[in-house]
């Protein structure tokens, strides 16, 4: 049992510092990059993903491996992935805006953006490819997610710092932007050999 | 009306390399440009199956726009999206597959680029279909264009090599190769662009003083 949790652990570690979804496997840059001018909105969206990560890859977690796999029709799998957020990202939209209103206003435009993410569906897809069991995916959902709120909230607090600053020209925005994750995400390669799985 | 025709497709394809690049100018599907290019064949490869994934969509829509009720029309969008980049990747693995082994995951992640889902809706559902044909090429000539124009960078510099052949003797800016690299290498190019458009702007803003001087 004890090593079960663990293993848990390292996974949540690997996945939110090693294996980070912005520095080293470069999903989720477009919303990296939109989202993360100000303090703010990036811990709304922060929040907003890791519930969304951790829910799509229970539920299609559920769906691959009870329906898919049996039927064999494992193919299908972006189909279905694609299906189950829209609907998850439509349903809470839902939910939300009965149960909490003050919230939902807050973070109601993020979810909207959340369906057609790549990180949103990449974990049930790495989930499926690395056959993870059910409290394995929840783990890895959890860890992606956390470290994509770290990403966004380090990203962000520099970029409010950035505004002061002067920079060349040609680098103004977007490529500035780009150099300095660059430079987040060579601190970054220093976790790797943290955990050998 | 054919020469005109012509033209305007001709204006379409450029639209999509140069005016709404995805990459150098809209940012965006940001994703694979970084994580794929760090050398010029899985750059193409990428590349390729985006084109090929932009045009087949493109073309699926525009020839069901008009059977596609509007208020469900996001849905099916998607559905017809990820259809194609199935077919795409089963291609791919069947084909291709050493480089199918690098970059599966970011082939199945064409589904959630926001360049696709936008031109369909934006374009394709509402226009004919050579008009969506050439639209759609554009865009993805647009975005093989950047990619290759990427890894070439970063291949080069980095290795010291195209297409896995050795180029330069010297010793590479390992760098470059690394995935902290690649948001270097983008940041760079990105700067570069900018500069080359403020240049020519700056030189056209001149010649039309020197001629309203002239005058």
């Amino acid at each position: 049992m004890s090593h079960d949790f663990t293993k848990l652990f390292e996974l949540i570690v690997s996945a939110s510092l090693i294996n980070n979804f912005v520095f080293t496997r470069f999903l989720g840059l477009c919303i990296f990059f939109g989202v993360s001018k100000k303090m703010e909105t990036a811990v709304g969206m922060s929040i907003t993903f890791i519930s969304v990560m951790m829910i799509s890859a229970a539920v299609s977690w559920v769906i691959f491996n009870l329906v898919l796999v049996p039927l064999e029709i494992t193919f299908l799998q972006i189909i279905v992935f694609i299906g189950v957020i829209a609907g998850l990202v439509q349903l809470s939209d839902t939910i939300m805006r009965k149960v909490s209103p003050g919230l939902y206003y807050k973070l109601g435009i993020y979810l909207a953006l959340i369906s057609t993410n790549c990180i949103i569906l990449a974990v049930p897809l790495i989930n499926a490819e690395e056959k993870y069991t059910f409290i394995q995916s929840l783990a890895f959902g959890l860890g992606s997610g956390l470290g994509f709120a770290l990403a966004l909230i380090i990203m962000a607090s520099i970029r409010e710092k950035l505004e002061l600053a002067d920079v060349p020209a040609p680098f103004k925005g977007l490529p500035m932007a780009f150099v300095i994750t660059g430079l987040i995400a060579l601190a970054f390669t220093g976790f790797s050999g943290l955990i050998t799985l | 009306m054919s020469s005109h025709s012509t033209v305007s497709l001709k204006d379409q394809i450029l639209n999509g390399i140069i005016k709404e690049n995805t990459i150098f100018k809209l940012a965006l599907s940001l994703c694979p440009s970084i994580a794929v290019t760090n050398n010029l064949k899985n750059g193409v490869f990428m590349g390729g199956a985006v084109l090929f994934v932009q045009v087949m969509v493109n073309m699926t829509i525009s020839l069901m726009r008009n059977v596609i009720h509007p208020k469900v029309r996001l849905p099916i969008f998607m559905l017809v999206i990820s259809g194609w980049v199935t077919v795409t990747q089963m291609l791919m693995a069947a084909f291709a597959p050493d480089v199918y082994a690098k970059v599966g995951l970011y082939i199945a992640l064409i589904v959630a680029f926001a360049s696709i889902l936008a031109r369909a809706e934006m374009f394709a559902s509402k226009n004919r279909l050579m008009p969506s044909m050439a639209d759609g090429l554009g865009m993805g000539i647009g975005f093989l264009f950047a990619l290759t124009t990427i890894s070439f960078f970063r291949e080069l510099v980095g290795k010291g090599s195209l297409w896995g052949y050795p180029i330069i003797d010297t010793k590479p800016v390992l760098l470059l190769i690394l995935p902290a690299g690649g948001f270097f290498a983008v940041g760079i190019l990105m700067a570069g662009f900018n500069w080359i458009n403020a240049r020519a702007a700056a030189k056209a803003a001149a010649k039309a003083k020197a001629a309203l001087a002239a005058h």
